[in-house]
């Protein structure tokens, strides 16, 4: 197993989610809003497709290098089971489900003579004697197969998850009545496990999702921009806390010079144009990358590199709006009377700051991370189009678009590698933002009344 | 009033200076000028020759920050840091790598970049606040809730997507529009069209959900109460209290942008190959000269000082219970 610098730092976010919310579990004032939460529809839903999403991202930051390969390849456990999808390139585009290229050129036939034809492919529908006549008929079937697959599958696991809920409860009325929200989250599971079977049942037969111009199958493309999204998403958050965190409730609390640096700083920061300080970071990273070449032997440890330092880069620009958020709150905070009582029983400031001061701002801080995932996703592909965000050799749906920008001037259009893009970036990107609502409403103690 | 302004003026100062130094640890010691050199000429095959030659010609070939060999102030002041930072300070940009005076084509580059950006910020501004008032008019109504879904989807597209549809629909299919371009004068008007209308299309969803979040709050206030007994109708209320009193915060939102309009959008420009400033950062980026991108990151900074100065000011003009001391 090889560990890449983002995989270690998922894995550490991974453990540090379930310890908080090992530290967390039953206490009364989380409680309350965490059943809004699971009361919500909209929001239960779009988190079990987050869930989703995050489960592809986790399994594609396994990494290992394969044991027959003779290569210095690294790839991930997506990458093993999605090996057929990997290596069968096609020689150029392809539509969605195609069998054969999307341009025409010269073809020679079994008797020798040369044809201008559009050739079949060399993977997609390879299976067909005579795909003039059954293609239509043999994606329907093969789509309703799968399609029965996941039907069946999300089935069986409804099943069990009532026979647990009739163990457990004994009252078999009781068990079977699923409340709204329930109802929501089971129905959009069987939706994604339908269409993710049918969609990998198919793509053992078919291109899904078509081939880009070197032929690579652009399914596979959009599943791996899973991960880069994620990882810009949530690290990026992850290395701005501890930042926005300490600085925040220093200034707030301490006041004074404290207070003057600590703006001082995030005024500088704030200052200079984000997209401009991420350029010119980058810049100096591909520069110290080139000189420095011996340090990155493998192209997905260097991508991986560039990946992490866009992150650290996003967060440097991103912290300074929860820090001011945490100031003024902490600066609001510290009148109260509870913190006034502890100063005057001589509580140590530390302690304050610890016990009183930092619970009570958790809100915000949760409030703003879920906020911030949406628009790090968002900017990731707008970065990679100016050509400062991740590494080109990179999955992400940046660079599909980035790729794809030009396909469209192409006659008849290539519309398939943005509209995969559109299509997981916009899942993705709409579950974020309504269970970000969702948070809000529970968190916030301004909108919890409403 | 004065004397606020002067001070602000001189907390300017150390602000700049900040950032000034921050870019000079970015550009000249996280990566050396000879690096950059061996960049520029390309990794393989440079003579220390061509390297010396190139940073003469770009003015690096001092040391950085103390120079040992010179005399008296000197010491400090033939060094890259002061030179250049003098330079910043001054609005002496200095060379681009391509041999162009870098002050002059931001001087020419900026009205391009401005008058895109104007348009897209008044319309958008107007649409996105005559959205807001609406989702606040009809609020607890069905229409209100549709708003409210369509703000979310239209706010979880990629700015990216908006504009290559646009252009794909708009100008590729109808021809309505050129699909991207600039002209000087009036000709202009068509080549903008498209992009101001993309531009506003694309921020109305978090700007009315914003808008609308600060008109809901005011509308909880008790004088919102006070007008509704006293007589006046919802419009009424809306149009003559809830919007007026809203503005301050709205007010104050977009005067910090207002200097930072100059600066231009980058993937705009890029995407109608419109010539402002925008555009010139990115080909900067794309080819990797520095002394643009300083100057681009300074400029840009200046510009945001300046618009937090104008905040300050706005605020006293709009909301008479705040005073500047």
């Amino acid at each position: 197993m090889v560990v890449l610098w983002t995989d270690a730092l998922i894995y550490i976010l991974c453990f540090a989610v379930l310890g908080i919310a090992f530290f967390l579990r039953g206490k009364e004032h989380i409680k309350r809003p965490l059943q809004n939460i699971a009361h919500s529809k909209a929001g239960m839903a779009s988190l079990v497709v987050l869930l989703f999403f995050v489960l592809i991202g986790l399994l594609d930051s396994v990494h290992f290098k394969p044991a027959n390969s003779k290569s210095n390849e690294i790839i991930s456990l997506l990458d093993y089971w999605a090996t057929p999808l990997r290596e069968r390139g096609e020689k150029t585009y392809s539509a969605p489900l195609a069998t054969t290229l999307y341009s025409k050129e010269m073809m020679t036939l079994a008797d020798g003579s040369t044809q201008w034809g559009y050739p079949r492919l060399e993977f997609g529908g390879r299976h067909l004697d005579y795909p003039e006549t059954q293609h239509l008929s043999d994606v329907l079937k093969k789509a309703g197969y799968g399609f029965a697959q996941g039907a069946g599958l999300s089935g069986l696991i409804i099943l069990c998850y009532l026979g647990v809920r009739l163990i457990s409860q004994g009252d078999s009325k009781c068990a079977f009545t699923l409340g709204a929200a329930a109802r929501t989250v089971w129905a959009v599971m069987i939706i994604i496990v339908s269409l993710s079977c049918t969609l990998i049942y198919l793509s053992a037969y078919y291109h899904v999702l078509g081939t880009d111009k070197v032929g690579e199958d652009v399914f596979y493309q959009a599943v791996k921009s899973i991960r880069t999204g994620l990882v810009l998403g949530t690290l990026t958050t992850l290395i701005m806390l501890p930042m926005a965190i300490i600085f925040g409730i220093l200034a707030g609390f301490f006041r004074g010079w404290v207070d003057d640096v600590i703006q001082y700083i995030y005024t500088t920061l704030n200052a200079i144009p984000s997209v401009l300080l991420i350029a010119a970071s980058i810049l100096m990273v591909q520069v110290y990358m080139a000189n420095h070449e011996q340090d990155f032997t493998s192209v997905i440890v260097r991508a991986d590199m560039r990946l992490l330092f866009l992150c650290l880069i996003l967060g440097v620009t991103n912290w300074t709006g929860l820090c001011r958020l945490l100031r003024a709150e902490t600066l609001k905070l510290r009148e109260m009377e509870y913190v006034q009582a502890a100063q005057a029983l001589g509580v140590k400031e530390s302690i304050i700051l610890l016990r009183h001061i930092l619970p009570n701002v958790m809100h915000i801080v949760l409030i703003s991370v879920v906020l911030d995932f949406s628009s790090l996703v968002l900017a990731e592909a707008v970065l990679s189009y100016i050509n400062i965000g991740v590494d080109p050799t990179t999955y992400s749906w940046g660079n599909m678009i980035n790729g794809a920008r030009l396909e469209m001037a192409r006659e008849p259009i290539v519309w398939w590698s943005l509209s995969a893009a559109f299509l997981f970036m916009f899942t993705l990107v709409l579950a974020a933002n309504l269970f970000a609502d969702t948070v809000q409403d529970a968190f916030d103690p301004r909108r919890s009344g409403g | 009033m004065i004397h606020y302004i002067i001070r602000r003026f001189l907390y300017a100062f150390p602000l700049l200076m900040g950032v000034n130094i921050l870019t000079f640890v970015l550009f000249f010691i996280v990566n050396s000028p000879d690096d950059m050199a061996r960049m520029q000429l390309g990794q393989k095959h440079v003579t220390e020759q061509a390297v010396s030659n190139w940073k003469q010609q770009h003015g690096y070939d001092e040391p950085l920050l103390w120079n040992a060999n010179a005399q008296g102030k000197e010491k400090i002041t033939r060094t890259i840091f002061y030179q250049k930072s003098v330079g910043l300070f001054l609005f002496r940009f200095g060379v681009s790598d391509s041999g162009r005076n870098i002050g002059a084509d931001i001087q020419e580059r900026m009205w391009p970049s401005l008058a895109l950006a104007l348009p897209t910020l008044c319309v958008g501004l107007l649409v996105d606040i005559s959205f807001a008032l609406m989702m606040v008019l009809f609020r607890g109504s069905y229409l209100e809730h549709a708003g409210i879904v369509l703000c979310v989807i239209l706010m979880s597209i990629s700015s990216l997507f908006y504009i290559i549809g646009g252009q794909f629909f708009i100008a590729k299919l109808l021809r309505l529009v050129p699909i991207s371009g600039y002209d000087d004068g009036l000709a202009a008007i068509k080549f903008l069209i498209l992009p101001v209308l993309i531009g506003v299309f694309s921020g109305v969803g978090s700007g009315a959900r914003w808008y609308r979040t600060l008109f809901l709050e005011e509308v909880e206030k008790d004088y919102v109460r006070t007008a509704r007994a006293k007589g006046l109708t919802e419009t009424q209320t809306l149009f003559r209290h809830v919007l007026r009193n809203a503005l301050i915060p709205i007010l104050t939102g977009v005067v910090v942008i207002l200097p930072l309009l100059f600066m231009g959008s980058l993937i705009m420009e890029s995407f109608f190959s419109i010539p402002g400033l925008g555009s010139y950062t990115i080909d900067a980026i794309n080819s990797q000269d520095f002394a643009i991108v300083r100057a681009m990151v300074f400029l840009g900074s200046v510009l945001y000082v300046i618009g937090l100065l104008l905040t300050d000011i706005s605020y006293t003009l709009v909301d008479p219970r705040v005073r500047l001391s």
